[in-house]
């Protein structure tokens, strides 16, 4: 592995979570990105600008969610107490309208007409097309033609919403290509559009931006559990494609240096298949859509697909932050198979009444399995990131 | 001095050609660098496929797939650049590749090992100036010239990009990615000659030159200029008929009239 010995990083510090990230794009993009990361601070560091992103979630998405104490999941595992971070509750169904709110408002302030996103099962699409019906934005969402037809009730979604879906015929013809294709076309409009990025993935400040927007799911809950609790959490649990669910419920415990964090990879068919999507636990620093991060790749540097029976977790890569996370061992990162995953659908449906998607699906497992090796009183703070009726008919087939 | 720069300073030619390595193989790679070098050219840019070439329009996009399906690796790549020498080939060879497959194969080690396979320069179209700083460095020490790659939105940036070129600079005609265009907007012509004052070396123009009337108009503001995707795309014309051994000649005959066809005589 020559590049992990190898210094690739440029003096740019400010754009890398330790050695990761960066701004592996063409020249074409950069001043794009110098324009973005210049329109974020500056609404960031807008109090008006924060002020209005906070009405939305409110009123619109219908934030704070709820911290919700599972209590028979609880007994089941017969450890630590479990409690559900309800990101499924959020409009949309997932955490995936958090930044989509931020961003479409950034794009606003930037005066863009426009916002295009990838998307890989739809979730990220539906959540862009929605805001951008919202604030009465164009909107175009590029999918890869495998995906247009696995998702077709999904591809009709975004279309009600006033979107234009355009099916990717490159490469694999999944997200990763979808990527590559927003990418191309972004550049080729930079002047009026917004590359609205749904996960902690994609050149600086993207992983950032996607962080920032992602936080108030850890800012509310540190405040929930305190609340309900009076301490911290004794673990919290995500799970990980990209990342942005994972590094939003970490981001405000980062500094609690006792409150242990687990990223849960998609392990897929198993680890030593080669079907998987657990880019930290099986992959090599590379560089790709814009990030030096983890990937899926073989020895010659080409970008291997990915395998999760959840789309969402269906990528070959990982946030650049995890990945520095992972180096400096401050979150531990595992991986849990599709077969859990399914399992992990059904205890919580039995349990709870909660139906989970199938990428939250992969943390619930996780935590349960954390929550037995633990004390009664310590506690398990699992992030719920999403609903599953999106998933119904994978689960009945998987159950089938 | 390496052979590109030596070219660069003769000015005695302004094209340069881009081609996907390994389509359709290799063997045939290496017979149409020998008649881009028949026919005069400045260089010639060696593209490696990647799995994810963001730079690239459908055209290269195509040919790279093609590539990758005949499992065509960097590695493969320099070996070539070394049978175009054992061929007394003497053209300027530059290497085109996405930045992770050069980070696989490690920087410091490709570098040499390019030179020693006889490149003369390097392009990585995802290594913006900030990015390129490692990769540009250790190409100084090999004798590699890194080229790099200015866009019509470079705007300020221009100055620095142009104040630390080896070899030439590479202008973006426009926005988007690589791809035969019909028509130019009136600023290209103004970014042209602006990146021209204030560079020290010699500018090239590539994205979207796909015939002589683009090469001859564009020469009044730049010293060179690239064609990759018309290029590429008359190659996969001709696949069919490069891969029946009674046509073949027939057909690099037919490419050879389409490079000359390029040139503006």
């Amino acid at each position: 592995m020559s590049t992990v010995n190898e210094k690739i990083a440029s003096h740019r510090n400010s754009w890398r979570f330790g050695d990761f990230g960066g701004r592996f794009v063409p020249e074409t993009t950069m001043n794009a990105l110098i324009d973005l990361e210049a329109g974020f601070t500056g609404a960031m560091s807008d109090p008006s600008f924060k002020e209005e992103l906070s009405h939305w979630l409110k009123n619109y998405s219908g934030r704070p969610t709820a911290l919700t104490f599972a209590k028979r999941l609880t007994e089941y595992a017969g450890g630590a107490k479990i409690y559900l971070k309800r990101e499924d509750l959020n409009h949309t169904g997932a955490h995936k309208i958090n930044n989509a709110l931020g961003q479409a408002l950034l794009a606003k302030r930037m005066g863009k007409t426009k916002l295009i996103a990838e998307t890989g099962a739809g979730q990220h699409g539906v959540a862009t097309a929605t805001v951008a019906a919202l604030f009465g934005l164009d909107c175009e969402i590029f999918m890869g033609e495998e995906d247009v037809k696995r998702q077709q009730l999904n591809v009709f979604r975004m279309e009600l919403l006033g979107a234009r879906v355009v099916p990717v015929k490159s490469g694999t013809r999944t997200l990763k290509d979808a990527t590559n294709e927003a990418l191309r076309r972004w550049v080729a409009e930079i002047d009026h559009t917004f590359y609205l990025i749904g996960s902690a993935v994609g050149p600086h400040p993207y992983p950032l931006m996607v962080k920032e927007f992602q936080r108030v799911i850890s800012e509310e809950a540190r405040e929930q559990i305190l609340k309900r609790e009076n301490r911290l959490p004794t673990d919290v649990v995500a799970c990980v494609g990209g990342g942005s669910n994972a590094i939003g419920v970490f981001a405000a415990f980062l500094e609690d240096r006792e409150v242990r964090l687990h990223g849960v990879e998609a392990a897929g068919r198993g680890l030593s298949t080669g079907l998987h999507a657990a880019s930290l636990s099986k992959g090599e620093p590379g560089v790709l859509h814009g990030m030096y991060s983890y990937f899926l790749q073989d020895k010659h540097g080409q970008v291997t697909p990915a395998h999760s029976i959840s789309a969402g977790l269906d990528y070959p890569g990982v946030g650049p932050e995890h990945a520095y996370l992972h180096e400096t061992g401050r979150v531990r990162y595992t991986a849990v198979t599709d077969q859990e995953a399914i399992e992990a659908v059904k205890l919580l449906c039995q349990t709870e009444g909660i139906l989970p998607a199938l990428e939250s699906a992969h943390a619930i497992w996780e935590g349960v399995q954390l929550a037995r090796q633990r004390e009664s009183q310590d506690l398990v703070l699992i992030n719920l990131s999403g609903r599953g009726d999106k998933d119904v008919e994978t689960i009945h087939k998987a159950l089938g | 001095m390496n052979r590109l720069e030596g070219a660069l300073e003769r000015k005695a030619e302004y094209l340069i050609p881009y081609i996907m390595c390994g389509d359709p193989d290799l063997e045939m790679t290496r017979e149409i660098i020998r008649i881009l070098a028949e026919e005069g050219v400045l260089a010639i840019e060696l593209g490696v496929p990647f799995s994810d070439p963001v730079a690239d329009g459908p055209v290269i996009q195509a040919a790279g797939e093609r590539a990758l399906k005949n499992r065509v690796t960097l590695n493969q790549v320099l070996e070539l650049g070394k049978k175009v020498r054992e061929d007394g080939i003497d053209v300027p060879l530059i290497l085109f590749s996405y930045a992770n497959p050069v980070f696989h194969f490690g920087m410091e080690r490709l570098v040499h090992e390019a030179v020693a396979h006889g490149f003369d320069g390097i392009i990585v179209p995802d290594l913006p100036y900030e990015e390129s700083v490692p990769l540009r460095r250790r190409g100084s020490e090999a004798g590699l010239s890194v080229i790099s790659l200015v866009a019509p939105t470079s705007r300020e940036r221009i100055k620095d990009i142009v104040s630390s070129a080896q070899g030439f600079v590479y202008c973006v005609s426009s926005l988007g990615t690589t791809g035969m265009r019909r028509e130019f907007s009136e600023q290209t012509e103004t970014f042209l000659d602006t990146v021209r004052m204030l560079s020290p070396v010699p500018t090239a123009i590539g994205f979207g030159i796909s015939g002589r009337e683009h090469v001859e108009h564009f020469l009044d503001h730049a010293d060179a200029v690239v064609v990759g995707s018309a290029l590429v795309q008359k190659i996969e014309k001709l696949l069919p008929y490069l891969a029946d051994p009674a046509q073949r000649e027939n057909a690099l005959a037919q490419l050879r009239q389409f490079v000359r066809g390029l040139k503006s005589e």
